[in-house]
């Protein structure tokens, strides 16, 4: 059943493919905090159209699979001259599909600052971007930013889907192996491992960044 | 086109909606069994649970899906792959479900079983009647987000070939080569799909606010 020569025979190629995994979750994850942020920012504006259409965004891409936003992204964009490849297309896919829980943090971060907070930056003649970027940011970002970490560990559980696109990572390499010898359990056993030890262990870690910023 | 490709959307429509359902119910249970698996006062049933929470927490259900399908055969254990789709989604979705059937339950005020116990209640008297009544409520809008997040799910299995929405779509795309059109149909039948449950949250949760503030 399980074979130990063969595992270990096909761990390095697994680990190599984790550099691409690792390298398309972190670029996604920058997409969604961006484009989180103006979703966030776009959704309180006083310009209607802006705020309804930002609310729209959030709720369609929420409600729809990660996987049916690729395929569009893939296959939709180059009829359009826009061809990108499987990384690029895949990274904003996963950023935009975050983004819009992103946006909810931020929203949940934003809510928290008492309205005094604006009360006095009025008070002080702050223009409104440096009542944001001076007073309301950096107040409401460090509490949320555990909640940034979980979403940090639910992408890069997630970038398994980009292999649905071609892109060569962690998973499309195992199917790969498992296709060449017709064993899957090894490889895909290895990659589920990794996933769990990873995603595990930087969960603790953000459980404990928790406690921190808590105690203060 | 639309009179070729719609019938066989509507064919995977079906497919897309049993799935859900078929694993929401099972989740359903999962997620009871092992929320309060997670509370129990014996030490190996709080470790089993916790083992299978975070076993399915920690790896995404495409992992679980391709584990399910491709490496139990293995073991001589062969699921046909509407088996094997709904296993992998509720077992999933079931591990989240605990998190939310615990963490209502726990954060039902402490007060409540004391009185419950002052009123000499047995303990299944005191969850039946005084702690699940308040749990159930709360837990209504976190359970309509995991239908979502399960009928979202569902997508993966056209990618062990199970003939699902997207399934079908990716086999008309490879047919007649009109992406924009089937891709945009699918993104919308999706939406169109999980409208009741948002609405329905949307609702629920209105409706518990009403009166507290």
């Amino acid at each position: 059943m399980w074979n130990w020569e063969y595992a270990i025979m096909i761990l390095p190629e697994i680990l190599k493919a984790l550099k691409i995994t690792v390298s398309a979750t972190f670029v996604a994850f920058v997409v969604a905090l961006v484009v989180g942020l103006m979703l966030t920012l776009a959704r309180r504006s006083n310009f209607k159209p802006l705020s309804l259409f930002a609310g729209g965004f959030v709720g369609f891409v929420r409600s729809t699979p990660l996987l049916v936003q690729l395929y569009f992204i893939f296959y939709v964009l180059p009829e359009y001259g826009l061809s990108l490849t499987p990384f690029v297309a895949g990274v904003i896919g996963l950023g935009l599909h975050y983004s819009t829980y992103l946006a909810e943090v931020y929203r949940g971060g934003i809510e928290s600052i008492p309205p005094g907070q604006w009360e006095a930056a009025k008070a002080l003649n702050f223009s409104t971007l440096n009542t944001w970027k001076k007073i309301i940011l950096p107040q409401s970002i460090p509490p949320v930013i555990p909640v940034m970490g979980n979403y940090l560990i639910t992408m890069f559980k997630e970038t398994p889907i980009l292999s649905a696109i071609t892109l060569v990572e962690i998973m499309q390499t195992a199917k790969m192996l498992g296709s060449h010898s017709f064993r899957y359990l090894e490889a895909f056993t290895i990659v589920g491992v990794l996933f769990l030890v990873l995603s595990y262990s930087s969960s603790l870690m953000v459980r404990r960044l928790e406690v921190r910023l808590n105690l203060r | 086109m639309w009179f070729d490709i719609l019938p066989s959307f509507w064919e995977g429509t079906k497919i897309t909606i049993e799935l859900t359902l078929f694993s929401a119910v099972i989740a359903f249970f999962l997620a009871f069994a092992a929320g309060f698996g997670r509370l129990s006062k014996f030490r190996a049933v709080r470790l089993l649970s916790a083992t299978y929470v975070e076993i399915f927490r920690g790896t995404s259900l495409f992992v679980q899906l391709f584990w399910i399908y491709f490496a139990l055969p293995l073991f001589g254990i062969m699921l046909p792959k509407m088996v094997a789709g709904v296993l992998a989604l509720s077992l999933n979705a079931g591990a989240y479900g605990s998190e939310i059937v615990r963490s209502t339950i726990i954060s039902v005020p402490k007060g409540q079983t004391e009185a419950a116990i002052a009123l000499n209640m047995t303990p299944w008297q005191r969850t039946r009647l005084v702690i699940l009544p308040q749990a159930l409520v709360m837990m209504l809008p976190p359970f309509g987000n995991l239908i979502i997040e399960l009928l979202k799910g569902t997508a993966l299995v056209s990618l062990i070939t199970l003939s699902d929405l997207t399934f079908v779509a990716t086999v008309l795309n490879s047919s007649i080569m009109r992406p924009t059109e089937i891709f945009s149909v699918l993104l919308i039948i999706y939406f169109v799909i999980s409208l009741p449950f948002t609405r329905g949250i949307r609702w629920i949760e209105h409706r518990l606010s009403a009166g507290r503030y």
